[in-house]
């Protein structure tokens, strides 16, 4: 296929600063200018921002002081305002950014143990985090966003939840977990991604495959109280390594990324096919992909247990 | 004798004597390069990082002493960087499987490049709960979170302490 053939990721200059693994990346939704906030094992997260004078990016703000363990996971709010940090330490922090500078203005306590994972539902009026404590819970943003109260503690999970993610456009929260059995792959599931239309999502695990499921979006839209997924294909033989991170693209294009360093780019259906294959993309583990929000740019961001936060390029050969 | 042991009468193996890897690299003229490479990598492995070394948790004997680990425990594949790590708890129902498993990751670790993807596993057939205890091992946020615990932290740095006979 005439795509696959020229298409390539160029890899545009290191972002380096983390002294340990980083575990997530996350664009912010609305800057105009591009920003990247990405978290790490040595309990900071870095804000990144590009010159586009030197054509370089650089760690704008370091976030330190505030959680006492690895920082799992990050998200920054819809509005592009708020930054919100999943740790270890068991508990959520949420960052305001004023001017220049990031001021830590809540912190959410609740969970038992380790918060893995954070995510803002698509008006930003409430949080979703999820533990080692196998639930999730679902915080509501009132008033200025000082202020959080818990509106809902989750129990079903049986197992560990290792991610939550928003519908892109209802109030439906899903989550994937260390137990594998709630949706069909075969060991834990790592991560979840929807399209931009939310009518489709790819799900990825430690199963080595990548699972696409796809959805009837008016039922959901009409209300139905359980709206049912149905697998539309896996994706197997691509992967020999545990799949750490998926994300959909705009323009329908899903990343993966995978504990070989290598990141994938597939096609969207009916063929799901591989575009591309990156090896070695990362020297250890890639923990985490995310395309950017802009439909021009077309860059994708990478997170890995080298200490790399890598930005690419997604360019067609000439 | 302490009480509350896993396993209060551990079998105590003698062990074989150590090759000295140098010595070994000699005798093999006939062996390919790649043979030799991959024949070395997998005795600094067993040897040289010491992972028949570690102790066991409950007991003032090494892993290999009690036959949890053996040389057939390591395997290596260079080119790609792999190892994969084999145990045998002594008993079935041996709640220490964990901490020996996390032990062995942890020196692997400390010991090998960067590049090396190591997996861990109960040999199939020699624990109850070998699935969930080699699943936790693989998980990589469970390792992580697990080594942030200070107390499991000093229980891995002794099992991984040097003992001096």
């Amino acid at each position: 296929m005439d795509l696959m053939e020229k298409l390539e990721l160029v890899e545009l200059p290191k972002l380096e600063g983390h002294t340990d693994r980083v575990w997530n990346v996350f664009w912010n939704p609305v800057s105009t200018l591009p920003i990247l906030a990405s978290c790490s094992g040595n309990n900071t997260v870095c804000i990144w921002e590009h010159n586009s004078l030197s054509h370089s990016w650089s760690c704008k703000t370091v976030l330190e002081e505030t959680h006492t363990r690895t920082v799992r996971s990050c998200a920054w709010s819809p509005s592009g305002k708020l930054l919100a940090t999943a740790s270890f330490d068991g508990t959520t922090a949420i960052w305001q950014n004023f001017g220049d500078e990031f001021e830590c203005i809540s912190n959410l306590e609740g969970h038992e143990n380790k918060v893995k994972s954070v995510s803002w539902n698509v008006a930003g009026s409430y949080l979703a985090t999820c533990s080692r404590d196998k639930s999730v819970w679902i915080w509501e943003v009132l008033g200025g966003a000082n202020e959080y109260d818990c509106a809902a503690v989750l129990n079903g999970p049986t197992q560990d939840v290792k991610m939550v993610q928003w519908h892109p456009t209802m109030n439906v929260l899903f989550s994937c977990s260390f137990d594998n059995t709630i949706n069909g792959h075969s060991s834990t599931v790592w991560a979840i991604s929807f399209n931009a239309a939310g009518d489709k999502m790819v799900t990825c695990s430690d199963d080595l495959t990548l699972k696409i499921w796809e959805t009837d979006i008016a039922m959901m839209h009409s209300g139905e109280a359980y709206a049912y997924w149905n697998h539309l294909c896996t994706l197997s033989g691509y992967h020999d390594r545990t799949i750490y991170s998926a994300h959909w693209s705009r323009d329908n294009i899903i990343a993966s990324g995978a504990g070989d360093d290598a990141i994938r780019l597939f096609a969207d259906g009916p063929s799901y096919i591989l575009l591309l294959k990156k090896e070695n993309a990362h020297d250890m583990d890639v923990n985490s992909v995310q395309w950017s929000p802009g439909e021009e740019n077309r860059l994708l961001a990478s997170a890995s247990d080298d200490g790399m936060v890598k930005i690419w390029q997604l360019a067609t050969k000439q | 004798m302490v009480s509350g042991l896993i396993n209060e009468n551990p079998i105590v193996y003698e062990i074989k004597e150590r090759r000295d890897v140098r010595a070994y690299s000699s005798n093999t003229d006939e062996l390919s390069v790649d043979a030799i490479d991959q024949l070395e990598v997998k005795l600094n492995i067993c040897s040289a990082h010491h992972i028949r070394d570690i102790k066991d948790p409950e007991h003032p004997y090494s892993l290999e002493q009690l036959k949890v680990l053996t040389e057939d425990s390591v395997e290596v594949d260079d080119t790609k960087s792999r190892v994969r790590v084999t145990f045998t708890p002594t008993v079935e129902h041996c709640s220490m499987a964990t901490i020996i498993g996390l032990c062995v990751r942890v020196k692997l670790m400390r010991s090998l490049p960067s590049r090396y993807k190591i997996d861990i596993r109960v040999a199939p057939g020699t624990h109850a709960t070998e699935a969930a205890v080699t699943k936790q091992l693989n998980d990589k946020e469970r390792v992580a979170a697990a080594l942030e615990n200070p107390n499991l932290v000093e229980m891995v740095d002794e099992c991984l302490s040097p003992s001096f006979e």
